[in-house]
């Protein structure tokens, strides 16, 4: 490797060196605030070592990675949300007895992992960085070990995410076995003169598609999401919903744009019947949940039900309104995880209703911020969520998916009755006084935690209301990838 | 600018007043109280200094554009032409009458209440400005959510069930009219090259039947849904009964005027020739809706669901005119919106204000207050008639042109909406004898009105008379507006209708047809 190739890799780089000096530092002197600095400074280094790869095109390492301008947005995105669900993470951990530390290698780890996969161009790059991934979320998924439900989850994680990796290995295996080769420029070439894919290379497919599908969320590979998001630490739930996801999304689209994926109408079939039953069924599910965490999980659901809409449409405006809506959702889901964790004390996490009866007396700027999100997760204007809907909405019309659309638009009137049962919570006058509040940490802990949930209320409204900003960021990063969007 | 500065006022008042709470309790009152004149000053400002004869070249009395998201040609386009102007002059009297309501009525968390007026109020007045499809969806939204929480919080008993009803019922439709938008907007842009939102340019779109059927449908969910026209009115009366005051009167008053402006601004003259056929289903409905919704509002017993059945029947008139594609129905439809939002916004204050000293809405144990409480008698009285169609007020004129211009389109619908009229008296005289007339079941004390109330009754009376009188300023300011909304209708018997006395739009057209 060449100097310019670590220049190159620089973000990865600064986050391996800081998962090791994590490790040092906690080895020497166990302090919570030190490890958190180090933390959150090595993912603000890492992002800003980004913009010297601004308006990059493409720079190929042969062959496990490239790094382009879709790239280099999706790490900056993954690298962001790592850093805002840290911040989160420090008050929430702070008043845990557990031993805190580790838990911010294993937050780097997978942030690691994630920023790997989206730069990926070959089987074997792309397997290490879901493994990375996965491999650091068993253990952040039970972190909290002296809690029942958190080994449940960690335990149902790991076993289901190890069989569906090696559902996604089998598939590499047998595309490996049609085409001779695992790089995606090379599955490509392969395929370019195939009109219809051979029975041996759909049966890949189909199961790269489940371990995918499993990773995303999507229905019917759905069935880990409400135990584990309810299992896990809110910041950790805030992970699995928003980082973890943008890189399997990052990966997909890009495996799927270079072999063309949209050709073959069994694939697009095969797509729209995951779309459509994850949105149906992600929404009516969670309109029976009663814990706010498994709405959430079921409403992600539902979302990536969405998402999937627009990668259908196939074409530059559908991958746009992914990008952007994986950032309106990102700033959403944080900021509504982030509440969760706000809100929780020393032995569980705030996830049921009943804790947010009336929060709207008891703490009206939470329950503000709260509500912003919740409208944002069900697209009402003034939010990002809003501009991001219409954006794949009109990604879906511009290739005339009516279904699809009409059902998105279906799905949405569902979702809202959900979301704004949680708000109607919030609303409601507390018949007694209020009793006395419980003992809390010092203010100055819950400084980060205030101070990011402001940000991502400001960004939600900035987003929702000036859009033309970000859609631009955007269509200059798939501007500078031209090969990205041939089609 | 003027035309974002009223927007801006609302939507800054009502942070202002959401944040002034904690200097003092009464501070976000007057804060909402004075934005909300300033913008009345504004828009009577607007009106007194042009005088209708200059309507005439354009109705375009002022434009602005900015470019929002020049990416997905988004801009923000407010336009004022006759009709947004009478429907601002509407939306921020209704809004003073609003602010000065809830005075006493509402108790707690005010600084936040008066945050969703004003926010409510601001999206309103966006939708009768904009210009833009994408923006104007957005302010559609806006006022939506500020809405909610007016009857999800401040509302009576059963306000969450009557809150979640009209969100969801109004957002479901609104997103069918998101996808309509978005139709639109790419078949225009795929003819033509350049995709925008941009109302004036959208207007030319050539559609295919079909095409313009399925996005005349979409357009019509929203607006016939917040109109409200039967089937689709089953979250009005819940929404009507449950919501404070202020919001039963901003519900009557203003959002159903929304759909009302809808259907003129954007589906007669965007898709000309699916109304023609859906016309006489659209005139069908609204009998239906007149006649229904007066059987309904005769044998209610609660006083604020029995006038939201009232709202039913008489939004049945606006869409009976609105699909008789000609001025006089037009001109009828207007005045419609205008003195219905304040002769029922006047019953609703008054059901208000029977609900402060009674703490029932029942009117089995009402009863004998005429004698007790003779000025909010005379102030009923007013606007029961009204409400009936009594000529000298309102109504009266608005229901007039209405049936003259429907007449011309369908005959025998309009005899059955004449009908309609018949039960009106029918239920508004059951009013003022429950109420007023009927000896009294309790021993209740009533106070009469007082002042801060009378300065809130007086006024309307005024204005409803003054429209029953004088209803021609009203049809001057309109006529320009009209005429455009049904450029693509001119029919040969639109020459011989003179409703008011500005004639340069339509020698032009003539002209403009002559050229074809």
């Amino acid at each position: 490797m060449s100097q310019t190739d670590f220049l190159h890799l620089m973000p990865l780089l600064i986050l391996t060196v800081a998962a090791l000096v994590n490790m040092l530092v906690i080895a020497a002197w166990r302090n919570h605030k030190i490890i958190y600095v180090i933390t959150a400074v090595s993912f603000v280094a890492a992002f800003l070592s980004l913009f010297e790869l601004r308006g990059i095109t493409a720079y190929a390492i042969d062959p496990l990675f490239v790094i382009d301008g879709f790239g280099v947005f999706y790490i900056g995105l993954i690298l962001a949300t790592a850093l805002l669900i840290s911040m989160l993470s420090y008050a929430y951990f702070e008043q845990r007895e557990e031993q805190k530390e580790e838990y911010y290698i294993l937050l780097i780890l997978s942030t690691l992992g994630a920023c790997t996969l989206v730069i990926s161009t070959h089987f074997a790059s792309l397997f290490l960085g879901l493994e990375v991934l996965s491999v650091a979320l068993y253990s952040l998924i039970s972190y909290l070990r002296t809690r029942e439900r958190s080994d449940e989850a960690g335990i149902k994680y790991l076993i289901l995410a190890a069989f569906s990796s090696a559902f996604l290995l089998f598939g590499m295996a047998l595309v490996y076995f049609s085409v001779g080769t695992m790089t995606f420029a090379g599955i490509a070439t392969a395929m370019s003169g195939l009109q219809e894919l051979p029975l041996l290379l759909l049966t890949g497919f189909g199961m790269m598609i489940i371990g995918i599908g499993f990773k995303l969320s999507v229905v019917p590979f759905h069935m880990w999401t409400p135990d584990v998001y309810e299992g896990a630490p809110a910041p950790v739930t805030a992970f699995i919903a928003t980082v973890s996801k943008a890189g399997v999304l990052g990966i997909m689209i890009r495996f799927f744009l270079e072999v063309d994926g949209f050709r073959y109408p069994t694939l697009i079939t095969i797509f729209t019947i995951v779309a459509i039953s994850s949105m149906i069924a992600g929404n009516l599910l969670a309109l029976m949940q009663k814990n706010v965490k498994r709405i959430l999980a079921y409403s992600s659901i539902s979302h990536l039900g969405y998402l999937l809409v627009a990668f259908l449409a196939g074409n530059q405006m559908g991958v746009e309104a992914i990008t952007f809506y994986l950032v309106a959702y990102f700033i959403t889901t944080v900021g509504a995880f982030g509440v969760v964790a706000m809100l929780s004390d020393k032995e569980r996490d705030a996830e049921l209703l009943e804790d947010y009866r009336g929060l709207l007396w008891r703490r009206p700027w939470t329950a503000t911020a709260f509500t912003a999100m919740l409208l944002s997760l069900a697209g009402i204007p003034l939010t990002a969520g809003f501009v991001g809907k219409f954006y794949i909405l009109a990604a879906g019309v511009s290739t005339q998916l009516w279904l699809l659309v009409a059902m998105l638009v279906l799905n949405s009137v569902i979702g809202l009755y959900y979301y704004i049962k949680v708000i109607a919570v919030m609303f409601q006058q507390p018949e007694t006084e209020a009793e006395t509040p419980k003992k809390r940490l010092r203010p100055s802990i819950y400084l980060a935690s205030v101070g990011t949930l402001v940000v991502l209320t400001l960004l939600l409204l900035i987003v929702g209301v000036y859009p033309a900003a970000l859609v631009e960021i955007i269509q200059n990063v798939f501007a500078t990838a031209p090969e990205m969007v041939a089609r | 600018m003027i035309l974002l500065w009223m927007i801006v006022i609302l939507m800054a008042g009502g942070l202002l007043a959401w944040l002034s709470k904690k200097l003092h309790p009464v501070l976000p009152r007057w804060i909402a109280l004075f934005a909300v004149s300033a913008d009345f000053a504004i828009a009577l400002y607007l009106w007194l200094g042009t005088p209708a004869a200059s309507l005439g070249a354009s109705p375009w009395l002022m434009q602005m554009e900015v470019p929002w998201v020049p990416q997905w040609g988004v801009n923000f386009i407010l336009a004022l032409d006759g009709l947004s102007l009478l429907m601002l002059l509407l939306t921020f009297f209704i809004g003073i009458l609003a602010v000065l309501i809830s005075w006493r009525e509402i108790k707690v968390k005010t600084g936040f209440f008066h945050f969703n007026l004003l926010w409510v109020l601001a999206g309103i007045t966006g939708v009768f400005l904009t210009m833009d499809l994408f923006l104007f969806y957005f302010f559609w939204e806006v006022m939506l959510i500020p809405m909610y929480f007016l009857i999800g919080v401040w509302g009576h008993a059963n306000r969450n069930y009557a809150a979640y009803k009209f969100f969801i019922f109004t957002q479901a439709s609104g997103l069918l009219m998101l996808l309509a938008i978005l139709g639109l907007y790419f078949i225009h842009g795929s003819q033509t090259g350049n995709y925008t939102f941009n109302y004036f340019e959208l207007l030319g779109t050539e559609l295919a039947p079909e095409e313009a059927r399925f996005l005349m449908f979409g357009f019509l969910a929203a607006f016939l849904v917040k109109l409200p026209v039967v089937p689709f009115h089953s979250w009005l009366p819940d929404a009507h009964s449950e919501a404070p005051t202020a919001g039963s009167v901003i519900l009557a008053g203003l959002l159903l005027k929304t759909g009302a402006y809808g259907l003129l601004r954007f589906v007669l003259p965007l898709f000309p020739t699916a109304t023609v056929e859906f016309a006489p289903w659209a005139m069908l409905l609204g009998v239906v809706g007149i006649i229904y919704g007066a059987i309904l509002a005769y044998s209610q017993t609660d006083l604020k669901r029995l006038v939201a059945y009232t709202s039913v029947s008489h939004m049945g008139f606006v869409i009976l005119g609105v699909f008789a594609f000609n001025q006089w129905a037009l001109q009828g439809v207007v005045m419609q919106m205008i003195a219905h939002g304040l002769s029922t916004g006047a019953l609703f204050i008054i059901a208000g204000f029977l609900y402060e000293r009674l703490h029932t809405r029942d009117i089995g144990q009402m009863g004998g207050f005429w004698s007790k409480a003779p000025k909010m008698g005379v102030i009923a009285m007013v606007f029961v008639m009204a409400s009936l169609g009594l000529p000298g007020l309102g109504n009266f004129i608005a229901e007039f042109l209405t049936l003259v211009g429907s007449w011309q389109a369908n005959n025998w619908l309009t005899v059955f909406a004449t009908i309609g009229v018949v039960l009106a008296t029918a239920y508004s005289l059951r009013i003022m004898r429950k109420v007023f007339y009927e000896p009294a079941p309790s021993d209740h004390p009533l106070p009469d009105l007082n002042a801060r109330e009378m300065l809130i009754a007086v006024p309307m009376v005024v204005v409803i008379l003054w429209l029953g009188l004088y209803p021609q300023p009203i049809l001057d300011t309109a006529q320009p507006s009209i005429n455009q909304q049904l450029q693509a209708y001119q029919e040969p018997e639109v020459e011989k209708e003179k409703v008011a006395v500005v004639e340069v739009p339509e020698a032009k057209l003539r002209i403009e047809e002559v050229k074809k």
